[in-house]
């Protein structure tokens, strides 16, 4: 959606909007809150420089949450994908009709007033909407240059498995009858590259093959790596991967890199989540004040970072977000919440409704290869699958995949072992942070180094 | 039940509110001339869900989508665009934007758009709309019911959240060929999740069921009680689990939802895309022994109320019984018609598509073993030291190289022959082109899952099941901490 599109949908959006609180107010609910978004774009996907899919995305929908009943306690939702007028009356009705039959909650309703953003800011600021009017005939020409820079890079990389590119753009916006209207224009371009390797580079082989991938992920087109720096990396990383070795069990410290280590941070902060907190389903429970982490780490949370992925000036309930700690010298300061589980644990919301706004955990100093020095001997974690987690434990197994270090070397590929310890361990032996940090997520972080943990092999 | 055939019921549905005719679908295809395939899928959705928790029906959503998409294909390449508006000018703008692939390859010949004669389809449920299968107050009645049974079931349940979801979905495909196919779907589901405590420990655990039926089916049979039971029963039996062991073991895999060992090691690397690109760990293999004798895989898209079964699939093709794997052999591909076509097969139609808004690829339907002959006991009894995996979460693969991991919530400790102490959850990885080749026994047990898979591929998710007979498997992976 280009500049002139955005200013159109922004003011059709908060004629929708009004319209939707008032019909909601006429069929008889005390409050209600809604988003609304709409948005377009494009995307190329090529295969062995031939287009795969050429597709135009464009989309839009309403969700609304009504609060009825006597104390305006009883909630019900609705969500369309059709914007006339009658659907949205039909919407209205269905949320409400809902709300008859749920019960009185006394936590629900909207977030407190007096929490809400005031109207002074100006998402604008935030600088996260930078449209790109890419043509089908670009999208083409820059993914073949991409996968062209991965296929010719090695004779081992004997085939493709798709260069794609996508750019999208669109408007966000939320509103809730205590007055708030918040609303969010913001762009996100993305190229990627997935290759496969085969070790004697056999074109004919179907085993010993390995594949890995790359990407680029901005808001801004002009941050993007370029197509070749894309290409060769997914190259490299898939030529890293050929002649990978199952290596038998054992204990072992694991470094994960800045990709996985970003996985971590999500297990604990779904272990403070407020839901996981009232509902006691989680291996961190009661934590607020409690030393979960050695003394060295920190973890922050900063909403307002220009151009990032989490950044926004209010959560989903209008709530203003701000800087804050989420860890401090490895003490949990408090958890992440919307109004409703805040109300159910007797606190106030951190405006984290819809999720968190940009983590950062800081680094302890360490670049790459000196991780690699202090792992010693151990196992570098590049990939993970499967979904092995016992939140209400702790428990953790994954598969993986990376490579066996020895003194501070990589060795060779190592596959097809997991992974396993348990969550709460292994955030206290985390013993160093890296100054390796991937930008290209809402949470930043460096490699993450943790001691004493089971692989499961031969 | 309705006196009009689903073609008729779609039409009413999806054409005559913006009053879609022959003539105009005439000239949404006429700007796609020279395609090898080109098609429009019209949806219409309904989905409610309810969800309770602390024994209060906290929430509940109605959702109304639909939309068209609109396909052209030449060659290998696809252009693709959609709309949430089902109307001519849409239908237009998104054909010609589909048709930007295709420039280089038009050709002038325009043959007018005529539907054919509809191909008789052999419905596998009713068409009725199954959220209309009971009253608000019923649902919500399924849903204390879950809560009230839960608590009943031990006094160390502390939480119960159960949810209801159901979807009723007319489908409409018009090909630039004139066929006219119309499905009428409907889906529910149920969950219920129980937290317990015993002795300051806590565990969690969940169940649920469901099908292409109408809400009513929770109301039959007392399966509401047998899903709060079961969820309590898993829940208590973690509460003194073990650390499961790290290393290789024999695995005896239970009967039913364990079949997600299929789904992973091998159906994913049997659609027709990965093969075709030759990016599959088993492109080029058909023909090859690829597991032990006896092993057979099908996917059956035909069984009557299967979660995972459709009339016919997305692109309008009735969906069949495709063997994968005969006694040890790998048969085929699982082919929509695209990869078909270019793979010079036939479509199996495994075609599917999570809405109108994405476009169709090879996805699975219903997949599972066929049984053998050995008692289950008999193949417990078989196993001095191993470990025995009962209920599963999810799985994942890496269809290059093969490697497949999926994640145990329910398993006990093999000691001589016996099932003994239950073991904490622990992912098993294995890769898919051989594991199979290492089943030692067949249990005569075939079950299929109760109905709540769901399978995300290129982020695309649609509803599945699997299934197989109580399985011994000769050294697989497990991921525990006790080295």
């Amino acid at each position: 959606m280009n500049a002139s599109e955005i200013k159109i949908a922004n003011n059709e959006m908060r004629e929708v909007s009004e319209q939707v609180l008032k019909l909601a107010k006429k069929y008889g609910a005390a409050n209600a809150e809604l988003s609304l978004n709409r948005g377009a774009g494009l995307s190329v996907e090529i295969h062995k420089s031939q287009v795969d899919k050429l597709e135009y995305n464009r989309d839009q929908g309403l969700s609304l949450t009504v609060y009825m009943g006597k104390n305006g306690k009883n909630q019900g939702s609705a969500t369309t994908g059709d914007l006339s007028s009658q659907a949205i009356e039909d919407t209205v009705k269905a949320a409400c009709n809902i709300a008859k039959f749920t019960g009185e909650d006394k936590y629900t309703g909207l977030a407190d007033a007096d929490m809400m953003l005031s109207d002074s800011v100006n998402s604008d600021d935030l600088d996260l909407y930078h449209p790109w009017d890419l043509t089908a005939e670009q999208a083409i020409e820059i993914t073949r240059e991409c996968e062209a820079a991965a296929l010719g890079f090695d004779k081992r990389i004997i085939n493709s498995d798709g260069a794609s590119i996508s750019t999208y753009s669109g408007i966000g916006l939320i509103a809730n009858t205590n007055g708030f209207t918040g609303i969010m224009p913001s762009s996100r371009h993305s190229l990627s590259c997935s290759v496969i390797g085969q070790k004697d580079g056999d074109e004919t082989a179907t085993n010993d093959m390995q594949r890995d991938y790359w990407y680029s992920s901005t808001r801004v087109r002009a941050e993007l790596e370029s197509p070749e720096v894309v290409g060769i990396k997914s190259a490299e990383r898939t030529l890293a991967r050929l002649g990978g070795e199952k290596i038998s069990t054992r204990k072992a410290n694991v470094l994960y890199s800045p990709e996985m280590s970003r996985s971590i941070i999500g297990h604990f902060t779904s272990a403070i989540g407020g839901g996981s907190q009232y509902r006691k389903s989680t291996y961190l429970l009661d934590c607020v004040d409690e030393k979960v982490f050695p003394d060295f780490i920190h973890l922050h949370e900063q909403p307002h970072i220009k151009q990032a992925f989490g950044s926004s000036y209010f959560d989903k309930e209008g709530v203003a977000t701000s800087n804050r700690d989420l860890v401090v010298d490895g003490v949990v300061q408090n958890y992440i919440m919307g109004s409703y589980s805040a109300r159910q644990l007797g606190l106030k919301s951190t405006a984290n409704s819809g999720g968190t706004h940009n983590l950062t955990l800081d680094s302890t100093g360490q670049s790459f290869e000196e991780l690699l020095k202090m792992l010693g001997t151990g196992f570098y974690v590049t990939e993970l699958i499967g979904s092995g987690i016992n939140g209400i434990t702790g428990d953790y197994s994954r598969g993986a995949a990376g490579f066996w270090v020895e003194n501070g070397e990589i060795k060779f590929p190592v596959e097809e072992v997991t992974v396993a310890g348990n969550l709460k361990d292994m955030l206290q032996n985390i013993v160093a942070v890296g100054t390796d940090v991937d930008l290209r997520g809402g949470t930043r972080t460096g490699s993450i180094l943790i001691e004493g943990m089971t692989i499961a092999g031969a | 039940m309705s006196t009009f055939s689903p073609l008729q019921q779609a039409q009413q549905q999806l054409f005559e509110p913006a009053g879609i005719t022959d003539s105009q679908l005439d000239k949404v295809f006429s700007h796609m001339q020279g395609a090898d395939l080109a098609d429009l899928y019209f949806q219409s959705t309904r989905f409610e869900s309810w969800g309770m928790e602390e024994g209060i029906i906290k929430n509940g959503t109605y959702s109304i989508e639909q939309g068209v998409g609109v396909r052209m294909v030449v060659g290998e390449q696809t252009g693709f665009a959609y709309s949430d508006e089902i109307t001519f000018d849409a239908l237009t703008a998104s054909a010609k934007a589909a048709a930007g692939i295709g420039k280089a390859g038009q050709t002038g010949k325009v043959k007018a758009w005529q539907a054919k004669e509809a191909t008789k389809i052999n419905p596998l449920y009713v068409a009725d709309n199954p959220l209309a299968a009971l009253s608000e107050d019923e649902k919500i009645a399924l849903l204390n019911l879950a809560d009230k049974e839960a608590r009943a079931a031990s006094p160390y349940v502390t939480q119960v959240m159960a949810n209801i979801a159901g979807v009723h979905e007319h489908i409409l495909i018009a090909d630039i060929d004139g066929n006219l196919n119309a499905d009428i779907r409907p889906l529910v589901r149920m969950n219920i999740t129980v937290i317990v405590e015993k002795d300051g420990k806590r565990e969690s655990a969940g169940t649920g069921g469901g099908g292409r039926y109408g809400f009513d089916y929770f109301t039959q049979a007392d399966r509401v009680r047998d899903y709060a039971n079961e969820a309590v029963r898993l829940a208590l039996v973690n509460l003194d689990a073990v650390a499961a062991p790290a290393g290789s073991q024999t695995v005896v895999l239970g009967s039913g939802w364990p079949g997600i060992l299929l789904h992973e090691a091998i159906g994913h690397g049997l659609e027709g895309d990965f093969n075709r690109k030759g990016t599959s760990a088993f492109s080029g293999r058909v023909g090859e022994t690829v597991a032990a004798k006896g092993v057979t895989v099908v996917d059956d898209g035909t069984i009557e109320n299967r979660r995972g079964s459709l009339s016919i699939d997305d692109e309008g093709t009735p969906t069949n019984c495709t063997t994968l794997i005969e006694n040890g052999v790998l048969k085929g591909y699982m082919q929509d018609k695209l990869n078909a076509r270019l793979m010079g097969e036939q479509s199996t139609g495994n075609g599917r598509r999570e809405s109108y808004a994405h476009l169709p690829m090879p996805r699975m339907t219903n997949t599972y073993m066929l049984p053998g002959n050995d008692d289950p006991e008999e193949i417990i009894a078989s196993v001095k030291d191993g470990l025995y995996a009962v209920n599963f979460g999810g799985g994942q693969v890496d269809i290059t190289s093969g490697k497949f991991v999926f994640s145990a919530s329910e398993a006990y400790l093999i000691e001589n022959g016996k099932v003994t102490k239950p073991v904490k959850g622990a992912t098993l990885i294995g890769n898919g082109p051989d594991v199979l080749t290492r089943v030692s026994m067949i249990g005569n047990d075939l079950e299929l899952d109760a109905g709540v898979g769901v399978c995300g591929k290129a982020g695309q998710s649609v509803p599945v099941g699997v299934g197989q007979p109580t399985l011994k498997i000769d050294g697989l992976t497990v991921g525990g901490t006790e080295a």
